[in-house]
């Protein structure tokens, strides 16, 4: 595991993020463009002062030309980064890097996706390349794995992710560019239709389009931007070596990738209680499943104990500590390569107390973002805070 | 000598009760139920099946030659016994070829096996039969075919019935038949081909066999012949002076139904089952003219497989309606996933054939671990091309944890996907078939069966599933 410590040595002083959902009328270059344009007035910048780009994208598009051309970004380093569903915080990670060692000062780190151009139903397979290995599954099917452990080892019930999915509609219908803005009931997620068992339709996030974007500056010019910035404290991405339904003795109670990935961050930033110490969480809820698994993979609470905590309300707004303020995968959708971006865009408003009204994160210092992809395999932990 | 070594039989798990059929297509029922194949299933995985159950406890290396009889092979072109090979993880040196034309095909395929060790160019051959022919929406054949499989293995030592002799005859005959075009059996009408080709043939061919041998009927114990009906089982034995009710063997019609090609051997194999030292059985079969056999039971017979026709029939499961049975038949257009098609590469196919076609896995040499898909580095001790190649197919496995996904296409949805965990801590992430969703339990045993997994740029992709154990 690295030795290395990236806190507080970077920092975003701009984010932009469109309306995520079905964008009909948005092609991905209008995405990319308006998620940019907002992100570079943030910052009080144009696009001509940035440097080099990082671009996250799953399936929408290739290279760093598909940065390029919308923008029309001459003559500067773009680069498209692809870690599954880790894809947006990975172009964050990447950009982090390039500043940190002071080979730029200023860098553009965005993620999109177009997905509801495909025809398709719900996001691809993940083994792309592969006639055999790992047919006949789907992303809730794999991400739904865990259910057989929880429910039999740690009394989690179909009504305990009801319960998740209920909480991040609730959060996600006072958000103005969530998908979906609607609550839902404890009833109406029961009794959907189900997807893969356990999960049924409200426990699976929607297909969505949708692209976001961050300013990324060295921390010794972030005061030039603006004086509510937030630093980059911590980041990681940690990728497993085999899929886990050919894992040996595999056991369904945790992803590693998380545990592991959450650890370097924690390391970096000195965190030993994150619990107590981080005010808010966004992590990768695309199903209700996976909410779950992270609660106990980030170390909120050991899996003995995340039935009681969702029954208690601990990740509620209201709880001790929020996740998924925004609404989540599950309510502001998941435009794959966006998501990352997209988590940290609410965490930096969130700091800066822009979000305003019932779903604002009082006095919100530090703040984690999460992203788990693949089969899965792939997970990404960045925090964020003020100074 | 030269005789029958071991033999072994599939028949699908599902079943369609006649008044199924009767009832949404009209007419009358003809009594019974007959098997039918699950969606993924064909005559080379039937045909594999059979040819697994044969060679269960048999040292698979000892077998140098492999015929696959069928006239329902998925391709026109392209060898079915090279797959079904492979499948039951035969030696890379077997004789192999594919035999067709006739529901008379897996019987002369048999008489070659026979022939080929007398000549002593093999010594163990084995004979897979398979068929899942269809008749049209409303015939008299959409109820009486059925769908299975049989094998026998013919060597020369150790036999548990000897073939004493055979006689055959030809006759240009057609009854029944199939251009390269068509998909459903024609045939003509059913007075002339039921008097002057089923019946003249077979009483012809046993005359000649009795005659050739100096037998009579009544020095037989067991008279197996198979027949497109009841009506003309009973009209030859009435011919040849048969007794129905202590010779005759049952012809599983109303349980199976007509297998075509597999079906004389899979009565030979329900008759040997039955068979008790010393008996002797008149074995005939109809196709294109017709072929009749002497064989005596040796008394090796008491050391026999299990009873394993018996179980298979006692392990059906009901097919819920005849809208489901078209479904497994690919006979009503159905609306394709939104869903992203899988790649498919010829290439990628053959060169893991030993892992996906063999179902061969990695066990680390260092560690112990037993690892699929192949590895080249162990993902538990990280030691490098350090595996022995594993036979992962006739392990029993157990569910780790699974799901019913609606997502996944399936002609029958739910798809049913598990994690399964095989004897020796071998995991594999499979599709699992022949289930009733409800049924399915974390724990539950469960057992590898050869399936076609898609066909995808319009080749077929075989690999393994998993089924409840049985």
């Amino acid at each position: 595991m690295a030795a290395g410590n990236i806190k507080d040595k970077v920092s975003i002083v701009g984010m932009g993020c469109t309306k995520f959902g079905e964008n009909w009328e948005m092609s991905a270059d209008d995405m990319i463009i308006e998620a940019a344009y907002e992100a570079v007035e943030d910052a009080g910048i144009e696009l001509k002062d940035i440097q080099a780009a990082w671009v996250g994208v799953t399936s929408s598009g290739a290279s760093g030309t598909s940065l390029a051309n919308p923008l029309k970004l001459d003559g500067i380093p773009i680069t498209r980064v692809e870690n599954y569903c880790a894809s947006g915080q990975e172009a964050i990670r990447n950009a982090a890097f390039s500043v940190a060692c002071g080979m730029y000062d200023i860098v553009l780190a965005l993620g999109y996706e177009k997905l509801k151009d495909s025809g398709l139903r719900g996001l691809p397979l993940t083994s792309m390349t592969d006639p055999v290995i790992g047919l006949g599954g789907t992303p809730p099917g794999l991400f739904g794995g865990p259910w057989v452990t929880f429910f039999e080892q740690y009394g989690v019930t179909k009504e305990t992710l009801a319960k998740i999915a209920v909480k991040n509609h609730y959060n996600g219908s006072m958000n103005p560019k969530a998908h979906f803005q609607k609550a839902v009931s404890l009833e109406q997620v029961m009794k959907a239709p189900i997807i893969a068992w356990p999960l049924g339709l409200y426990d699976c996030c929607p297909t969505t389009d949708g692209a976001a974007a961050a300013i990324l500056v060295s921390r010794r010019i972030a005061r030039d931007f603006r004086d509510d910035y937030i630093n980059i404290k911590g980041v990681s991405v940690i990728v497993d070596s085999l899929h886990p339904g050919y894992r040996p003795s595999h056991d369904y109670s945790s992803w590693p990738a998380t545990v592991l990935a959450a650890k370097d961050a924690y390391r970096q930033v000195g965190m030993t209680e994150p619990r107590k110490e981080l005010d808010l969480i966004e992590l990768h809820d695309c199903f209700t499943m996976t909410e779950l698994v992270t609660y106990c993979d980030l170390g909120l609470c050991k899996q003995e104990e995340v039935k009681d905590c969702v029954d208690s309300g601990v990740f509620e707004l209201k709880g001790e500590i929020p996740v998924n303020a925004s609404g989540g995968l599950k309510s502001f959708g998941h435009p794959v390569g966006a998501s990352g971006i997209r988590m940290v865009y609410d965490l930096y408003k969130q700091m800066q107390g822009k979000v305003g009204g019932e779903r604002q994160v009082k006095d919100a210092e530090l703040g984690l973002a999460h992203n788990l992809g693949g089969a899965p395999q792939v997970s990404s932990v960045i925090i964020v805070g003020m100074d | 000598m030269i005789g029958i070594k071991s033999w072994g039989i599939y028949i699908p798990t599902y079943r369609l009760s006649r008044k199924e059929i009767a009832r949404a297509m009209g007419g009358a029922h003809l009594g019974g139920e007959k098997a039918v194949a699950n969606f993924d299933e064909d005559s080379i995985t039937m045909g594999a099946e059979a040819v697994r159950n044969t060679i269960d406890g048999i040292d698979a290396s000892e077998i140098d030659a492999l015929f696959f009889a069928a006239t329902t092979a998925p391709y026109r072109e392209k060898q079915s016994a090279s797959t079904v090979a492979l499948a039951a993880d035969l030696e890379e040196d077997v004789f192999f070829s594919d035999f067709s034309g006739s529901i008379r095909a897996g019987v002369i395929a048999l008489s070659l096996a026979m022939d080929r060790v007398q000549s002593g160019s093999s010594e163990n051959v084995i004979v897979t039969a398979s068929d899942c022919r269809m008749g049209t929406g409303g015939s008299e054949v959409e109820q009486t075919f059925g769908d299975g499989a049989a094998a026998f293995l013919v060597g020369k030592e150790d036999v548990i019935a000897e073939f004493i002799g055979q006689y055959s005859i030809s006759d240009d005959f057609i009854d029944v038949w199939r251009t390269s075009e068509d998909k459903f059996v024609r045939s003509w009408e059913d007075r002339f081909i039921k008097t002057q080709g089923y019946s003249k043939n077979m009483a012809r061919v046993i005359k000649g066999l009795l005659d050739k041998y100096h037998l009579a009927p009544s020095d037989f114990q067991k008279i197996v012949i198979p027949a497109p009906d009841p009506g003309s089982l009973k009209g030859l034995s009435k011919t040849l002076g048969l007794d129905m009710k202590t010779q005759v063997q049952e012809p599983l019609l109303n349980t199976v139904g007509d297998t075509g090609t597999a079906h004389p051997l899979l009565m030979l194999a329900a008759s040997i089952e039955e068979a008790s030292p010393g008996d002797k059985i008149l074995f005939a079969a109809y196709g294109d003219g017709a072929q009749a056999f002497v064989i005596s039971v040796t008394d090796r017979v008491k050391k026999g497989p299990r009873k394993i026709v018996k179980d298979c029939l006692d392990s059906g499961m009901p097919l819920a309606s005849y809208v489901q049975y078209l479904k497994f038949k690919n006979l009503i257009p159905t609306e394709a996933a939104r869903r992203p098609t899988y790649p498919s590469s010829v290439p990628y196919m053959w060169r893991e054939r030993n892992y996906f076609t063999r179902f061969h896995g990695s066990k680390c040499f260092s560690c112990g671990a037993e690892q699929y898909p192949r590895q080249r580095i162990c993902y538990v001790c990280k030691s490098k091309d350090n595996f022995q190649e594993i036979k992962l197919a006739p392990k029993k496995g157990k569910v780790i944890t699974y799901t019913k996904d609606y997502l996944f296409p399936s002609p029958v949805p739910p798809h049913m996907q598990a994690v399964v965990e095989l004897e020796g801590g071998c995991r594999v992430y499979m599709m699992m078939t022949d289930v009733n969703p409800d049924e399915v339990k974390n724990h539950m045993p469960v057992e590898m069966v050869f399936r076609m997994l898609h066909d995808r740029s319009d080749f077929y992709h075989y690999g393994w599933k998993c089924r409840p154990a049985r």
